[in-house]
C-alpha cells in the first residue's frame, strides 16, 4: 500500500490510539440501489462500536433501492459531530461499482485510500442509448492522479460459489486501511450472517480473507 | 420479539430505531402510521417489541385519530408520519389541540430535508405555531431516544399532543443509544365529559383562551428546558442558535463559536436566547429549513443573521456553514485541497425493477403518447414520467391521479381536446386517498380510465402491509379488501372494470387502447404482486436468441434493466434512412421471466433459457 492511503490504518509497529482522543476517520462507500452497500456501512459501524469509537453512520436512502445512486457515509473517531462527510474530506472511498467510484471520487481529500471494485454495471439509460459508459473507469481515476487498489469482487465471489459474497470481498479488501482492526471487522461480517444466513457465515469468511489477502 | 435484557444498556440505532426504543420504553399501547420516507422505520421496528400494538393506518389522518382514540382512554399513543403526511392529518390535529389529551400523545413528524424521496420540501416547526404545540428537535439517535421519553412526560403534565420534528438525519444516522426498559405506566382512564372532548362551538369557544394560557406556560417550560443545551465556546465573534442536525455540523464547522442548541424549539425561549445574545457579538441562526427562529427573534427586537446569508432549502451541511461562518467575518475561505474535478460520469437514476409489474403498463402509454393525458400518483410507478416512457403529466400529491384527472378532462381544449385522460395510481394510494377521487368521477359522471397498479404492497417505501394485502403489520393474516368489488361499490359500471395481467403485454395494451375511447369512468386493476415481496414467484430466466436479434430495440421500450445492449450497429432503409441497432441480451441473474418484453420483439427472438444457459448465471454488464 502507498504512504498516502496508509494515513488512516493502524500500523501493528504504534500504539493504538485511545479511541476516545481518535481524530475522526471517514469512510464513504459508494454503489447502487439494491447492492448491498448500506448494509456494508453498517457492518463497518458495529465494528466501530466493538473498538470503542463514536461512530456516525448515514445515507440517503428512500429511492435509492431502485437501482439508483447509493452512498454511505461512516464517520468514526474520539467524538463524531456532523453526521455527513463534508466534501473532500472522506479518507476511505470503497467502490462497489466502477463507475460509481469516479462519480464519489470529487467527495474525498487528496492522499486519500481508494479500494475499487472491478465490477461494472451499465444502467437502463446506457442501454437505451441516452448516455454512454466510460471506456475504463479505473483507468480515468489513475489518469486522474489517484492510486486505485483495484479488487477483482466479482470473480473472487463467482469463485467462491456466490455473488453475494461481493461486497465481503470488499470489506476484506479495504480492512488494512480502517482505524478498526481487520479481524474485528470480520468478526462482525461472520456474526451478522451467522444471525441471518448461517449457512453463509463461513463462506463470508473465506470471502473476507480472500479480499484480504490481495496483493497490494 | 425484540427485549432489552437486564445487562444491555447500548445499542447502535439508527434515529428511526430510537424513537421506537423510546415508545417502547414509554409504555405506549398503541402506535399507528402510514409509511412515508424518512419515516418508515419507526412503526416497523415498533412491531418487533412486545407489549405495544403497532397498527399501519389507512392513511395519516386515520393513524393520527386512531392514536387520539387510545390517548382519550388514558393511555400513552403514538403516531408516525413524514411531512407530507401532516397535511393529510392536519384535520384533527388543528381541532384535538384544542381539546388536548389524556393519556400522552406523541407524534413524530419526519421532514424530508433535501428531498431524496419526497414531492417537496416542507417544514413542519410550523404546524407547531399552527396548532399551538410543542415542538422538540432531536439532533440525532440518543436525543431521539431521550426526547421522544420527554415528549410522553411533557404531553401528560400539559395535556398537549407534543410533535417530534425528525429529519432525514435523524432518521437515518445510526449512532449509540443509551437503553433502558419499558416503564409501567398506569392508564387514567377514559374521562366522560362531553364539553372536553366534543368540538361544538360551545364547547370549543372557551377553549381558546385556554389555549393562549397553555402557550405560557410552555414557552415559560421551554425557558429553563434541559432540552435545550448550551456551549460555551471560546470565541465570541459569531453565536450560533441552532436546531437538529444542523446543530452538530454548526459544532463541527464553527468549532470556537459559542452555541445555544434549541432542543425544546417551540414555544420559543426568546429570553434565554436573549441572554446568550447578550454574550457574543453576531447571532447567526441556523435551522432547518424556513426562517421561524430568525423571524420570531427579529420579532422580539433582535438583530440577528441567517437565512440572509444561509440558502433557502436543503441541509445546512459543514460545509455551508463554514461558509457562513467565513462570510459574517468577512474573512475568504482557502479553496479546498480537494481534489478532482468532476468527471462527467453518466446520470444513474432510480429504475422500476426488473419485471416489476409497473413496467407493461407504463410501455402500453408510452406508445399511446400522442392520443393521452396521464395523470400520476404518489409511488414506484411515479418513475413512469421518466425514461424509456416519459408516459406521466401530472404527479401532485397522494391521490390527485384521479381527481385532477377529473379536471384535466373537463378542461382539456385546444391541441388536447381529443386526448383520453389516464389517471394511474398504485393499491396502496388508492386506499389511502384514491377511493374519494374515484368516487368523484362516477358522481360526477367523468370520462377518465383509471388504472389500479395493484402491487398489493406499499412498494416505494419498501414493500409495508396495508389493507389490501391481506396481513398486518406483524404479517399475520388480515381482512383483504377487495379492490374489484370496492371499485364497483363506488359506482363504476360492472362492464367497465377489467382485471388484467400486467405480463400479458399485448392483451394489456388493447384493454387500455379500447377503455379509452368509451366515454365514461373505466377502472383497469392489474394484478401482479412487487417483485422485492415475498409474494412474487420468479419465473425461470428468459435469453436473446442472437442469430435472430434484428437490434430492433423495441424491447429497450419496456424499461426492464435486465435487458442489456450487447453492440450497437445501423441499418439503412430503403428509403436511405439510417437506423440504429442495438442487439441486446437478457442478463439472466436479474430477468424473472415475466414475458412483459416478449411481446414488443419484433423478431420474436426472446425465448425461454435451454438447460445449457440456464447453469451459468451472470450479474451485470
Amino acid at each position: 500500500m502507498s504512504a498516502s492511503a496508509s494515513a488512516t490504518a493502524r500500523q501493528t509497529d504504534e500504539p493504538a490510539l485511545s479511541p476516545a482522543l481518535a481524530p475522526v476517520t471517514n469512510i464513504l462507500l459508494c454503489g447502487i440501489g439494491g447492492q448491498g452497500v448500506l448494509t456494508a456501512a453498517e457492518l463497518l459501524a458495529a465494528a466501530a462500536v466493538v473498538e470503542g469509537f463514536d461512530v456516525k453512520k448515514t445515507e440517503v436512502a428512500g429511492m435509492a433501492q431502485r437501482g439508483g445512486v447509493v452512498t454511505s457515509h461512516v464517520r468514526m473517531g474520539g467524538r463524531v459531530l456532523a453526521p455527513a462527510i463534508p466534501p473532500g474530506e472522506a479518507d476511505v472511498l470503497i467502490g462497489f461499482e466502477a463507475a460509481e467510484a469516479l462519480r464519489a471520487v470529487t467527495q474525498v481529500r487528496k492522499g486519500a485510500a481508494l479500494v475499487v471494485s472491478d465490477l461494472q454495471i451499465r444502467p437502463p439509460v446506457v442501454h437505451q442509448g441516452l448516455f454512454t459508459y466510460p471506456d475504463d473507469p479505473i483507468g480515468a481515476l489513475r489518469a486522474q492522479g489517484w492510486k486505485v487498489r483495484v479488487v477483482p469482487a466479482r470473480a473472487i465471489a463467482e469463485r467462491l460459489g456466490t455473488l453475494k459474497l461481493m461486497n465481503t470481498v470488499m470489506l476484506g479488501a479495504v480492512s488494512d486501511l480502517l482505524p478498526v482492526p481487520a479481524d474485528v471487522l470480520r468478526a462482525q461480517v461472520v456474526e451478522a450472517f451467522r444471525v441471518r444466513k448461517p449457512a453463509l457465515a463461513e463462506l463470508n469468511g473465506r470471502a473476507f480473507d480472500e479480499g484480504r489477502a490481495l496483493p497490494h | 420479539m425484540n427485549a432489552v435484557t437486564d445487562t444491555e444498556t447500548r445499542r447502535l440505532l439508527s434515529g428511526n430505531e430510537a424513537v421506537a426504543q423510546a415508545v417502547w420504553e414509554a409504555g405506549v399501547t398503541l402506535a399507528s402510521a402510514y409509511p412515508g420516507t424518512p419515516s418508515t422505520e419507526i412503526l416497523e421496528v415498533l412491531g418487533t417489541y412486545p407489549d405495544v400494538t403497532a397498527q399501519w393506518g389507512v392513511n395519516e389522518k386515520v393513524a393520527l385519530e386512531v392514536a387520539i382514540g387510545a390517548a382519550l382512554a388514558g393511555t400513552r399513543a403514538f403516531c408516525a408520519m413524514k411531512h407530507v403526511g401532516m397535511n393529510v392529518a392536519a384535520d384533527a390535529l388543528m381541532s384535538q389541540t384544542l381539546a388536548g389529551v389524556n393519556g400522552g400523545l406523541v407524534i413524530a413528524v419526519a421532514d424530508d430535508v433535501g428531498l431524496s424521496s419526497s414531492q417537496n420540501e416542507q417544514d413542519s416547526r410550523y404546524w407547531g405555531r399552527f396548532a399551538h404545540l410543542p415542538v422538540l428537535e432531536p439532533a440525532d439517535a440518543q436525543e431521539a431516544h431521550a426526547f421522544t421519553l420527554a415528549a410522553f412526560e411533557l404531553s401528560e403534565r400539559f395535556l398537549v399532543p407534543v410533535l417530534l420534528r425528525l429529519t432525514t438525519r435523524v432518521c437515518h444516522v445510526k449512532t449509540l443509544v443509551e437503553i433502558g426498559q419499558r416503564q409501567t405506566i398506569e392508564p387514567r382512564g377514559f374521562i366522560r365529559d362531553s364539553r372536553r372532548w366534543v368540538m361544538l362551538p360551545g364547547n370549543a369557544r372557551p377553549m381558546i383562551p385556554a389555549q393562549f394560557k397553555r402557550d405560557d406556560a410552555l414557552r415559560a417550560e421551554a425557558e429553563t428546558s434541559p432540552l435545550t443545551t448550551e456551549w460555551k465556546g471560546t470565541n465570541a465573534r459569531i453565536g450560533v442558535v441552532a436546531s437538529g442536525p444542523a446543530a452538530l455540523s454548526a459544532r463541527e464547522a464553527l468549532p470556537d463559536a459559542p452555541l445555544l442548541k434549541l432542543g425544546f424549539s417551540h414555544p420559543l425561549p426568546v429570553e434565554r436566547i436573549k441572554a446568550f445574545a447578550a454574550g457574543v457579538e453576531t447571532v447567526l441562526v441556523v435551522e432547518e429549513t424556513e426562517p421561524l427562529v430568525e423571524q420570531e427573534l427579529r420579532a422580539a427586537g433582535m438583530a440577528v443573521t441567517g437565512k440572509d446569508i444561509l440558502p433557502r432549502n436543503g441541509e445546512l451541511s459543514v460545509a455551508v456553514l463554514r461558509q457562513a461562518g467565513a462570510t459574517v467575518r468577512g474573512e475568504t475561505l482557502p479553496v479546498p485541497a480537494a481534489t478532482t474535478a468532476p468527471a462527467d460520469v453518466f446520470p444513474r437514476p432510480p429504475t422500476m425493477c426488473p419485471g416489476c409489474p409497473h413496467l407493461s403498463p407504463f410501455y402500453c402509454l408510452s406508445r399511446l403518447r400522442n392520443s393521452v393525458l396521464v395523470s400520476g400518483d404518489i409511488g414506484c410507478y411515479t418513475l413512469g414520467a421518466g425514461q424509456p416512457w416519459n408516459a406521466m403529466d401530472t404527479c401532485t400529491c397522494m391521490g390527485a391521479s384521479l381527481t385532477l384527472a377529473n379536471g384535466l378532462a373537463l378542461a382539456k381544449h385546444g391541441d388536447d381536446a381529443n386526448k383520453a385522460v389516464v389517471a394511474v395510481i398504485g393499491d396502496s394510494t388508492f386506499l389511502h386517498m384514491g377511493m374519494q377521487g374515484l368516487l368523484n368521477l362516477v358522481y360526477n359522471r367523468a370520462n377518465v380510465t383509471v388504472m389500479i397498479l395493484d402491487n398489493r404492497s406499499v412498494g416505494m417505501t419498501g414493500g409495508q402491509e396495508h389493507p389490501g394485502t391481506g396481513r398486518d403489520l406483524y404479517g399475520n393474516d388480515a381482512p383483504r379488501v377487495d379492490l374489484e368489488a370496492l371499485v364497483k361499490a363506488l359506482g363504476v359500471k360492472p362492464e367497465r372494470v377489467h382485471v388484467a395481467d400486467p405480463y400479458q403485454l399485448p392483451e394489456l395494451f388493447k384493454l387500455i387502447r379500447t377503455e379509452i375511447q368509451v366515454p365514461d369512468v373505466s377502472v383497469i386493476l392489474t394484478n401482479q404482486p412487487c417483485v422485492l415481496t415475498d409474494r412474487h414467484k420468479a419465473h425461470p430466466a428468459l435469453m436473446v436468441d442472437e442469430d435472430k436479434c434484428t437490434g430492433c430495440g423495441n424491447c429497450l421500450a419496456v424499461g426492464c434493466p435486465a435487458i442489456q445492449v450487447v453492440r450497437r450497429g445501423e441499418r439503412v432503409t430503403a428509403s436511405g434512412e439510417v437506423k440504429a441497432l442495438s442487439f441486446v441480451r437478457i442478463d439472466s441473474a436479474f430477468c424473472t421471466g415475466c414475458n412483459a418484453c416478449v411481446g414488443p420483439c419484433g423478431p420474436k427472438c426472446i425465448v425461454p433459457q435451454g438447460p445449457a444457459e440456464t447453469a451459468g448465471q451472470a450479474v451485470g454488464g
